[in-house]
């Protein structure tokens, strides 16, 4: 079908683009940053083009992997293999749609070593795209933490006045929890003699090692999500990071870790899953409710923003472990909704910041009397970060809800409470924030969406509310890829518990 | 024995070139005075690159009844070896140019003592080990010394002899007694004879390995490292961090592999220790050093620590591990110093972690080039330094070793912390003047490692390849 490996063009067109802008020649001035912010926008956006290809190519009926490139890399058993399903396709389209939304989002806000950081942000695509699309264990361990690099020197160099702690504690934190995955792989390795996705999908993994190793993949996955108690490095990475950096970094890389959820731990050691599926129903629901009350308490608004961020993520992971066709469909959906719905607040915030440079949620109010069109687009986000119906963040919450419901009702039960404490946070920001009289002589000035702005946010309030009201697109993406993970998950649950009858 | 006389001295081709050929550059040095340093250096590097290519080209065998290898193993090592004595002489360019330093025994005494690390690496019996692992550090000693108006130099050199001089006593001690168990020196007659390890002979074995850890600079005997790496003239820090880790290496795995296959359980007990020992101290204490070449050293004791793991293991893919990860070790550091030694200010050098604020500025690529070794120090992939830590974990992972690789890969954590701190002063910082122009040779090397360092990703067949034949060839 097809002749070129369009996959791997995906993934590397950006790291061309990044070389492209390093050769741009050196003037200093207006016209050399034009022409790498020019680049880099061609760049993210021809990526794109290339992979809408896959979407129309792509056979939602099919469950195996798609656009399969092979080829020897490492050594026997460890090789270049790259491909998608319905489940890792829609995370790549996720990826390679933001990336022109950040770097319009830079294109006045950063000056400051602007090469470095178009750079930065391109070899970063090229690490997300290959960690969604790789088949092989230690090529997808290299893209997942080879993302770490640039994202520290995106926080550490451009952002805010903690920068360099909160990027130490963004590095090693995600460090901390991934080399112990690290040896896990190693152990499969030895174990299935290869590390080869599709292949250890269908190989058995002894009932100790699928213990070990599944905690060992939590301990990465968990960190990165961030699931609580590990959270704690999220909101100080997003507070200090800039405004693209906190986008993608909420929309891309906390997908991450459900991806792998997804990706290995269910369909790889599906008795451990099992085993420790109440642990993970416990600490999601500790996440929603904790995470939620703390966002209540925020001055700044993007830490609220963050923490908003964990609770959603604990819909996700409870809905995965739950191991129901909604609750893992309702993951993949809640995940890619988010990471459009929290990139566009974070984005929001970017707007504002813009204008004031400060973040604390007592410096506005009354927004809505001279930035009418912003108030709107605020307002869908919020809404659509509650959860309400029409929006594409109830689509998600709700199936995630309804597949635990199944298997756990007072998960199920405590979960829901998220939902009441997200509209109490997100509506209390939105009223301190746009509503009210603007009493405050900073704002008395500011002024409404420029038109880059809304090319921004316009699209994305668009998808927000189609996603809403029309799911299937996502859900007929991942359905097949979805139904065949759960059917695997419980066939391989259901005979361990036969045979522990038989006994 | 005579008559075969001659293919046996085909084996040893490469030494007995080397050896004449630093007695001819002495005699040219000798009699022409300090003038010649030049001359000397630059004859030294092409010395040393004929001798690379004929090690290459070399057909494999034994000479000298078994005392002197000359395996696809210790080929392997032996062209790491000299590549990094090449480039460190390269590398010393600078520091020989100035009008008090035009010493050509400096030159000399590398060539010696890379001859005795290609002794040492193709050492077949305890005698040979013996002869070349003192022709390296007597040669060392030396150069240690060798900015001999300086007394941080001096000192240093004091110290590394005479810590050297007991540790080479505790490792004869330790010969002498396994000579005395078993009856024989060589490895194989020593690997037949310690089928079961009765007590004397392991005494012996922990004197033999205590000398060795001496050797690596692997904890408890690290002693000396952080302080002769900072009071050494920078381009033999180069050297010390380079070569002569590599040989003792080699020939740290060959004793372990060949001569004591029997009671593999029995040493493997010392270096699961020596080597969890090595990593800690190399990531802990490296935390607080503000001087760059200070913390070179205990990134160094770390990394042997990390090379250690694949010894652990005592196996084929082990043996492997080590010497991908002293391959990839020696690439890093080799650019890592190029970049110490360009880090100057009007003429003069600078060594404290905070000389390197802003260099993302100043002198964007070669920050760059730094900020990605060090990562690559720290294990980050895509970088070599990850392919150099999963094959020695891997192996570890495959030898029931988990204690040990987890242990390792937590200290490995701890270790990118100071990594990442030297990144952050260098990306994070307000920049300080601009640096000098870098030297072109400065520049070569650091090209060549930091390309390699990146790139080694795409293409990691050939190192890995040569790797794993070489490894075979111990079993």
């Amino acid at each position: 079908m097809t002749t070129w490996p369009i996959l791997s063009v995906v993934t590397f067109l950006p790291l061309v683009g990044a070389l492209l802008i390093y050769l741009v020649p050196r003037v200093d001035g207006e016209p050399e940053r034009l022409n790498v912010r020019v680049i880099a926008l061609g760049t993210t956006l021809i990526t794109f083009a290339v992979s809408v290809l896959l979407v129309l190519r792509f056979d939602p009926g099919q469950t195996d992997f798609q656009f399969v490139e092979k080829s020897n890399w490492l050594a026997a058993g460890i090789s270049y293999h790259m491909g998608v399903d319905g489940i890792s396709l829609p995370f790549v389209i996720l990826t390679t749609a933001l990336m022109p939304f950040c770097i319009v989002a830079s294109w006045k806000s950063v000056t400051n070593r602007l090469r470095e950081y178009m750079m930065a942000f391109l070899i970063l695509e090229t690490l997300m795209v290959g960690t969604f699309s790789a088949l092989d264990l230690v090529l997808f361990y290299l893209f997942f933490e080879g993302g770490l690099i640039p994202m520290f020197l995106i926080i550490g160099v451009w952002g805010g006045p903690r920068r360099v702690y909160a990027s130490f504690k963004f590095f090693l934190y995600t460090l901390l929890g991934s080399v112990l995955m690290l040896l896990a792989i190693m152990a499969l390795y030895w174990n299935a003699g290869t590390t080869d996705i599709p292949t250890l999908m269908h190989t058995a993994v002894p009932r100790s090692l699928q213990t070990w190793a599944w905690l060992a993949f939590f301990a990465s996955f968990a960190v990165k999500m961030p699931m609580w108690p590990v959270h704690t490095w999220l909101p100080d990475a997003h507070v200090e990071a800039p405004t693209a950096g906190s986008v993608i970094l909420a929309a891309i890389l906390l997908k991450m870790g459900g991806y792998g959820f997804l990706r290995f731990s269910l369909p790889m050691f599906p008795l451990a899953s099992h085993d420790f599926a109440p642990l993970v129903w416990t600490l999601s629901a500790v996440a929603i409710i904790y995470t939620s009350l703390v966002a209540l308490m925020q001055e700044d608004i993007k830490k609220l923003i963050a923490y908003s961020s964990v609770a959603h993520m604990g819909f996700v992971t409870m809905g995965i472990f739950a191991g129901t066709m909604q609750g893992v469909a309702g993951g993949v959906f809640q995940m890619i909704s988010h990471g459009i719905v929290s990139g566009a607040l974070f984005l929001c915030v970017g707007v504002v910041y813009d204008r004031m440079h400060t973040r604390e949620i007592a410096a506005y109010g009354g927004l809505v009397n001279r930035m009418p069109i912003y108030a709107l687009v605020f307002m869908v986000f919020t809404m659509a970060n509650v959860g309400l119906p029409g929006t594409s963040g109830f689509v998600g919450e709700f199936m995630t809800l309804l597949g635990t419901f199944k298997v756990s009702i007072p998960t199920a039960f405590f979960a829901t409470f998220g939902v009441i404490l997200s509209a109490a946070y997100a509506l209390w920001l939105y009223r301190k924030v746009v509503f009210g009289a603007l009493t405050k002589p900073s704002l008395a000035s500011i002024k409404d969406l420029t038109w880059r702005e809304g090319v921004i946010l316009f699209p994305l309030v668009a998808l927000t509310i189609l996603f809403g009201v029309y799911p299937k697109p996502i859900l007929d993406m991942s359905a097949a890829s979805v139904q065949q993970l759960v059917t695997n998950y419980n066939t391989a649950v259901t005979a361990v518990k036969a045979a522990a009858l038989l006994q | 024995m005579i008559e075969n006389l001659g293919p046996q001295l085909w084996v040893v081709l490469p030494e007995l070139l080397l050896a004449l050929g630093a007695m001819a550059l002495l005699m040219l040095g000798a009699f022409r005075g300090q003038g010649t340093t030049g001359i000397v250096t630059g004859l030294a590097v092409v010395l040393l690159i004929v001798v690379g290519i004929l090690v290459l080209r070399q057909q494999g065998g034994q000479a000298f009844g078994g005392s002197f290898i000359a395996d696809s193993y210790a080929r392997f090592l032996k062209i790491l070896a000299i590549i990094g004595s090449a480039a460190t002489l390269i590398m010393s360019a600078e520091f020989l140019s100035k009008p008090d330093r035009r010493i050509f025994e400096y030159a000399i005494l590398v060539l010696l003592s890379t001859l005795g690390m290609l002794v040492l690496i193709s050492a077949g019996d305890l005698i040979s080990l013996y002869l070349g692992l003192e022709l390296m550090s007597l040669a060392l000693y030396v150069v240690a010394a060798s900015h001999r108006d300086n007394v941080k130099s001096t000192e240093a050199g004091l110290k590394y002899f005479v810590l050297g001089a007991l540790s080479s006593g505790m490792l004869l001690y330790g010969a002498s007694l396994i000579y005395g168990f078993t009856g024989t020196v060589s490895f194989a007659g020593i690997a037949a004879a310690t089928k079961t390890g009765s007590v004397g002979v392991i005494f012996g074995l922990v004197f033999l390995f205590a000398g060795m850890c001496f050797k690596v600079s692997a904890v408890p005997f690290h002693m000396w490292t952080p302080d002769v790496y900072e009071g050494a003239p920078t381009p033999v820090t180069a050297f010390f961090a380079s070569a002569p880790k590599v040989a003792a290496l080699a020939v740290f795995a060959r004793v372990a592999l060949t001569a004591f296959p029997g009671i593999t359980f029995q040493w493997q007990q010392i270096i699961v220790f020596v080597s969890i020992a090595s990593m800690a101290l190399g990531s802990f204490a490296a935390i607080g050093q503000t001087n760059i070449k200070r913390l070179m050293a205990y990134s160094s004791i770390g990394h042997m620590g990390f090379a250690l793991v694949g010894l652990a293991a005592g196996t084929v893919e082990g043996a492997q591990g080590v010497l991908t990860y002293i391959a990839i070790y020696v690439a890093m550091t080799l650019g890592s110093f190029a970049v110490i030694m360009a880090i100057k200010r009007n003429g003069q050098s600078f060594e404290k972690i905070s000389d390197f604020a802003g260099l993302s500025r100043t002198n964007p690529l070669l920050a760059f080039f730094f900020a990605m070794l060090l990562f690559s120090l720290a294990g980050i992939p895509p970088l070599a330094g990850f392919f150099a830590k999963w094959y020695v974990f891997v192996a570890a992972i495959k030898a029931g070793l988990f204690t040990l690789s987890v242990i390792g890969v937590l200290t490995s954590v701890v270790g990118a912390y100071y990594y990442l701190l030297i990144v952050k002063t260098m990306y994070f910082d307000e920049p300080l003047s601009t640096l000098d122009p870098v030297r072109i040779e400065l520049r070569t090397v650091l090209a060549i490692s930091g390309v390699f360092n990146i790139l080694f990703f795409a293409y990691p067949g050939p190192l890995v390849s040569a790797a794993a034949a070489a490894a075979k060839s111990l079993f």
